[in-house]
């Protein structure tokens, strides 16, 4: 493996390892739960994508032909992170959990 | 007798790219029973899916997911600035959505899109399928978020699903 290769590999691997971590931190940082959600839906999304791509380049380097797995991860990721999001918001609108107080907007017309 | 033997014609192939990728070869042998897989679970599963789906403008559909893809990049940078700012300074807000889409298929993928883009999450879908209500993580206007989605996301899909 060329040197060029190991320095984008190392881009990647650092990229998807800083959004993974940004997006836990959300969990910690923000204040109540319906910003918390978008911490690990999102900045994670990015996060796990260039980990995949970093491990669909070095397993296709490694001469047992293209490896594709990563596209059917990124695929299943792409369509069950959404829904778990959507379902973890409706739960915590039904059990009317508290909000910050600089939130606007009310929730009736969806009741 | 066309639609009771192959109910989704577009699942099929679908489904059958995705048992090539999983099993990582394309002998003609996981061909064939890709097809025979894509051909079956459409038949079971057809009491999940009665709808059938329609894509009336293919080239909309790829470059529709061109945008999206490139807005989740986008939404990721945003979303990690605003986590790293400081929290008390974001204005989150609830919006309500008025949809102009009616195919399940169509009101679904916009749903996921919205989940997957810059701050925002769908939360709730009223009973009558008319509104859909949106967390926006920092929503400084809520009617810019309005218009946003309403441009970039939901008349290219009602292009795609329901043009007439």
């Amino acid at each position: 493996m060329s040197s060029w290769m190991e320095l984008i590999l190392s881009f990647l691997i650092l990229t998807g390892a800083i959004f993974t971590f940004i997006g836990s931190l959300g969990l910690a940082r923000l204040r109540d739960f319906y910003t918390r959600l978008h911490g690990p839906t999102k900045a994670t999304t990015l996060g796990v994508g260039s980990l995949l791509v970093a491990s669909s380049i070095y397993f296709s380097n490694q001469g047992q032909g293209i490896s594709l797995h990563e596209i059917l991860i990124t695929l299943f990721l792409f369509i069950t992170a959404p829904v778990s999001a959507h379902l973890l918001a409706k739960a915590a609108l039904h059990q009317k959990l508290p909000r910050t107080k600089e939130t606007r907007g009310n929730t009736d017309e969806g009741a | 007798m066309s639609r009771r033997l192959l109910p989704h014609p577009l699942l099929t192939p679908i489904l059958a790219v995705v048992w090539l990728l999983l099993s990582n070869s394309v002998a003609p042998g996981h061909i064939l029973l890709g097809l025979i897989l894509g051909w079956l679970i459409p038949l079971f599963t057809l009491r999940f899916w009665p709808e059938t789906v329609r894509v009336h403008k293919p080239w909309a559909l790829a470059r529709f997911l061109g945008v999206v893809l490139m807005d989740i990049v986008l939404a990721n940078m945003s979303v990690a600035r605003r986590i790293l700012g400081s929290p008390s300074r974001l204005q989150p807000a609830f919006i309500p959505f008025p949809l102009a889409l009616e195919s399940d298929l169509a009101i679904s993928f916009l749903a996921n899109t919205i989940c997957l883009t810059p701050g925002t999450v769908s939360a709730q879908l009223s009973p009558d399928r008319r509104t859909l209500i949106i967390h926006a993580l920092d929503a400084p206007d809520p009617d810019g978020v309005r218009q946003e989605i309403r441009d970039r996301y939901e008349s290219p899909l009602k292009e795609i699903f329901e043009a007439c």
